[in-house]
Formats: structure tokens, sequence, C-alpha cells
């Protein structure tokens, strides 16, 4: 067991509890999305057949934005830790010896 | 409409044998590189990101996907599509939360990231447990489809189909393991993608490439109803609980937890989910336009008139729009879908049962690497013939809630116990165990005493229980009694080993 410094473990610390706090918030915002969406199916009929233009209702378009969200929330989340999370635990890695 | 469904089709055979061939190859290869259990359970963790987004892709994307869901968005227009969208909006939940502290505390099975930090046999028998039930069910949707789908498109006997599913896939995984179960997703999800791309391509050609003119038109042959929530949806509770359930229940399925350890590191398994995410969304994207344009090209009362579920909506569609030859290739990806995702079930069920049961719980650990691969190896000809057993005791049953209940397990069973024992400190043993059993008998009977079962398939008048989803109940139920568990009977040392948890979680075992 590698002894660690207690400026390291700190670190380490503030690390899970961003990393915590990002995963939660980005999970809640889906799960918010979702429920949504499945509450308008649920009570929003009339509003979801809706038609924005021919062939295109307020539903169906609300159904493809609920994808894009989906990426744009893995996007998010990828960018972060491609960025800023690895070179957080690179740098406790490298602090410790 | 010609009548080639359910007769046997020579460029689908043919097809479908160029699969066979080109898969066994695959797994003729493989079968040379495998050689210790790192290599059958985890491919030797040298699948790069974008092949293990494929597989993820491959693994995920079932025949009830493919079939299923254009069958639904055919006959029932925009509440078809709910489910497309339900089966995505779980991978960002498994990005944040699940994939990177999974590839980094476990080996091969969840299992070792719940029973990190906690007793390693009554978790594993537990997490074991929890496993093998949603592999089980999953197993018995998957075969019985099979069986359904092959005598439709190829005119094979039903028993024959289950057991030439249940030999490929026991060839693949008894001598390729992980590598060849992972070459297999990739080539299936390639296939899958390749094949609905082309079908949606010659829909949108008849409308000039505008989606919307396809929309439009369905709306003004069936009815404006078909852009606009119909029935499906009817009671909001059931439509949320079964949301959540295919939303946490994507972050507790075995076989898609598995393949994180086939990377090298949490990087990639993080990068994997984005390029899985990435296939799984357009795939979905297509089956708006496949759904719709089997509803205005085949038309609602020809795909009722093959199959009442409209599960042959899209091989119709590629009849019409594409002659004989394209329906031969549509079967033959149908079929490679479902022995991909079958081959993924099972090598997920040998592990729990061969690394989880049988060298952690039976040999405490101390089995070598020769004992622990053959083990492994018993354990996939087992779960090949039961599930070959299986798909054949419940031919004719109405097994469409089976999925549904695969997810619902994984959600109550697996996803609490995982997510506690990563990140919450005082979780115990006994905790985990109770949130394990309370998840999975809670989803269990609340099925049971449902309208699904009671009604639909007993034919009783009245269901205890007015919910055909489980998940919003057992779902957090699971969590209470993790939680009230683990609090009323504090476990010092899984405690005291929280620190060193969370340290290899972020950092990695070299740490």
């Amino acid at each position: 067991m590698p002894s660690t410094s207690p400026s390291n473990h700190a670190a380490l610390e503030s690390l899970a509890a961003a990393r915590w706090r990002i995963g939660l918030g980005l999970t809640a915002a889906m799960t918010g999305i979702y429920v949504v969406f499945i509450l308008l199916i649920a009570y929003g009929k009339g509003f979801l057949g809706t038609l924005l233009a021919p062939g295109l209702s307020v539903g169906i378009a609300l159904g493809v934005l609920v994808i894009l969200a989906a990426w744009a929330l893995i996007l998010v989340y990828v960018r972060w830790a491609n960025d800023h999370y690895d070179r957080e635990v690179a740098a406790i890695r490298g602090g410790r010896r | 409409m010609s009548g080639a469904m359910g007769e046997p089709n020579a460029l689908a055979m043919l097809f479908f044998f160029v699969f066979i061939a080109a898969s066994l190859g695959i797994t003729w290869f493989a079968a040379r590189r495998t050689k210790t259990t790192e290599d059958f359970y985890a491919a030797g963790r040298s699948v790069t990101a974008v092949q293990n987004g494929l597989a993820l892709a491959g693994d995920y994307m079932s025949a009830a996907s493919f079939l299923g869901i254009a069958g639904l968005v055919a006959l029932s227009g925009f509440d078809g599509l709910i489910y497309s969208i339900g089966f995505l909006v779980g991978w960002p939940v498994v990005l944040c939360l699940i994939a990177e502290p999974l590839r980094n505390l476990g080996r091969y099975t969840f299992a070792d990231v719940v029973a990190f930090r906690l007793q390693q046999r009554p978790v594993r028998v537990a997490s074991a447990f929890g496993g093998l039930a949603v592999i089980a069910f999953y197993l018995i949707a998957q075969m019985v489809g099979a069986g359904n789908l092959i005598r439709l498109l190829f005119g094979l006997s039903y028993e024959m189909a289950v057991i030439i599913v249940g030999g490929v896939m026991l060839a693949y995984v008894l001598f390729g393991g992980m590598l060849a179960t992972t070459w297999v997703q990739i080539v299936k999800a390639v296939l899958l993608m390749s094949g609905a791309a082309m079908l949606a391509l010659l829909v949108l050609a008849q409308y000039a490439f505008n989606p919307l003119a396809l929309f439009a038109d369905a709306a003004a042959k069936f009815g404006p109803s078909v852009l606009a929530p119909g029935r499906l949806v009817s009671d909001p509770i059931d439509a949320i609980s079964l949301g959540i359930a295919l939303m946490f229940g994507t972050a507790g399925l075995p076989h898609i937890l598995m393949r994180f350890y086939t990377v090298p590191d949490a990087r990639t398994a993080r990068v994997s989910v984005a390029y899985a995410t990435a296939a799984i969304g357009l795939f979905y994207l297509f089956t708006f336009i496949l759904g719709f344009g089997a509803m205005v090209i085949v038309g609602q009362d020809a795909i009722r008139a093959i199959d009442a579920g409209g599960n042959m909506a899209a091989p119709l569609l590629a009849e019409a729009v594409g002659g004989q030859a394209f329906l031969g290739f549509i079967a033959a990806v149908a079929f490679a879908t479902i022995l991909a995702v079958v081959a993924g079930l099972t090598l997920a069920g040998a592990a729990a049962l061969s690394h989880d049961i049988w060298v952690s719980v039976v040999r405490r650990g101390h089995a070598d690497g020769g004992e622990q691969l053959l083990v492994a190896r018993g354990a996939t000809i087992l779960l090949a013939l039961v599930s070959i057993l299986l798909g054949i005791a419940f031919k004719g049953q109405n097994v469409a809630y089976m999925v549904g209940l695969a997810f619902a397990i994984a959600a109550s069973a697996n996803f609490p116990a995982l997510l506690l024992s990563m990140f919450w400190k005082p979780f115990t043993t006994a905790g985990a165990v109770a949130s394990i059993v309370v998840g999975t008998a809670s989803a269990l009977l609340l099925i049971y005493f449902s309208p699904t079962i009671q009604i639909d398939l007993l034919k009783h008048t009245s269901a205890l229980v007015p919910l055909r989803n489980p998940g919003i109940i057992s779902i957090p139920l699971s969590f209470v009694v993790g939680i009230v568990v683990s609090l009323a009977m504090p476990e010092a040392e899984a405690a005291a080993k929280f620190a060193a948890t969370e340290r290899q979680l972020h950092l990695g075992e070299e740490a």
C-alpha cells in the first residue's frame, strides 16, 4: 500500500465529490427530461398531437429532442471527463510518486 | 403482397449461412487466442473504444428493438416511438454512474464490484442470483422470439429454430469466449445498422428523402392520430414505472456490464459508451422511418394478417421496397441479431455461475486458471442446454412481458446494490443481500399479481396489483431496504475499506 500525503487524499476526495455531483446531476437531468416527456404523453395528448408542419407533430419533434438530449448529456460528461477528470487523476497519481 | 412469408426463402438461407460461416470463422480465430480466464471472460482486455461501442450496441439491440418497435410504430404510430426513446435514455446513466467505476473495481462480473469491500460469499451468491434471474427471463424472451421469427422467416419448425440458435451460440461462446462474442456483436451491429439504414433510405427515396412527407402521408392515410399519443399509455403512473425500469435497468444488465471489462482502461470504457449511444440512438431514429414506412407502404392490414403483433412489419417492408433479395438479407440480419444477443447473455450467465458461484463461493477463491476455464465452459454448455429447453417449454406462450420483467429485475436488484456499494460508505453485506433479494422478489411478485399475468394470461377478472410495471415500487423499495438494513447493522470492516475502494474506483488497479 503506497503512502499517501494528506493533500493527495484531499485532492482525491474533492475529485470524487465532483464526479459524483456531475454524474448525479446529469442522471437527474435525463430522468427529469424523460419523466416530463412521459407526463406530456399521459396528460398532454392534444398538445403533442398539434402539427408544427405537415407531418411534424409536437410529439415527434419532442421525441427526437429527447434522443438529442441523451446525446448532448453524454457529450457533456465525456468532454468534462476527458478534459478535467483525467487530468486530475493523472495529477493525483503523479503527486503520490 | 406475395406469399413469401413462412416459405423457405433460398436467399435468406444463403445470407444466413454466409453469416454463420463468417462468425464461425471468427470463432475459430478467437479460439486460438483464448487461453486464460482473462481471455475467456474479458477478451484479454484488448477491445478498443469503437469496437466496444459497436459490441455494446450489438448486445443491446435485440430482435425486440428491430422487429418489435418497427411493428409497434407501424400498427400504432407515435405510441411505438415511446419504446424507442425509453430504450435509449438509460445510456447516460450507464455512462455517468456505472461504466468507469465498474471497469476500475471489477474483473469479470458486476458481483466483483458489489463484493469489493463486503463479505465475498453472501454477496456473490445474492448478486449471481439477481444476475441469473435477469439473464433467464431475457433468454426465454429471446429464444421464444427466435423460434417464432425463424418459423415465419425461413419456414423452419419452431423446435429446429431454437436448437439451431442454441447450438450455434454454444459454438461461439464455448470455443471463442468473449473475443468471439465481441466480434459477433460487432458484425451483427454493423449488419443491423446498415440493413436498417438501407431500408430507411429505400423508403425515403419514395418521399424525396423528406421524412416529414412520409409522416404526412401516414397521417393522410391512417388519420392524424398516428402522429399523436394514443391508447398505449393510458395510466401515467404505469408509464413512468415502465420508463424508470427501462432507464435504470440498462445499468443493471449483466451482459452489458460485463462488456466494460473487455477494454484496457476506464477512459476507453467511457468513450465506448459514447459510441454505443450514438449507434443506438441513430438506430432508433431509423425505427421512426421503418415503422411509418411499413404503415403506408405495406399497410396495417397486411402486417396484421401475417402476425397480429406486427413483428413482421420490417421484413414485409424490405420485401415491398427491395424485393426477395432484400427480404432475404433483412431476415438473415434478424436471425443474426437474436444469435448475438443470446451469446452475450450466455457468456454473462456462465461468468456468474463459474466465477461468482464456483470459484468465489464453492472454492473460496482457490481455483487455478485451468479449473476456472473448465468450469466456465461447463457452465456455458449447461446454460445452452437450459436455454434450448426453456425455449421449447415456453413454445406458444406470450412472453412479451419477459423483457420488461428482465429490465425491472435488473433495475431493482442489480442497480441499487451496485450504486450503493460504490458510492455509499455505510453500505454493508447484510444491506447488499437484503437489497438484491427484496428487489428481485418484489419485482417478481408484483409482476405475478399484475394485470399482465392475472388478467391477460390467467384470464382472472381482476388483479391484486393495478400496475403492469413494478419499477416504481420495487426500485425505491430495494434502495430503502439496502439503506435501512445497513444502518441497523453497521459493518466496521466494510466502512473501513471505503477509502481504498474510492481510491481504486478513480485511479484504477495500478494505483
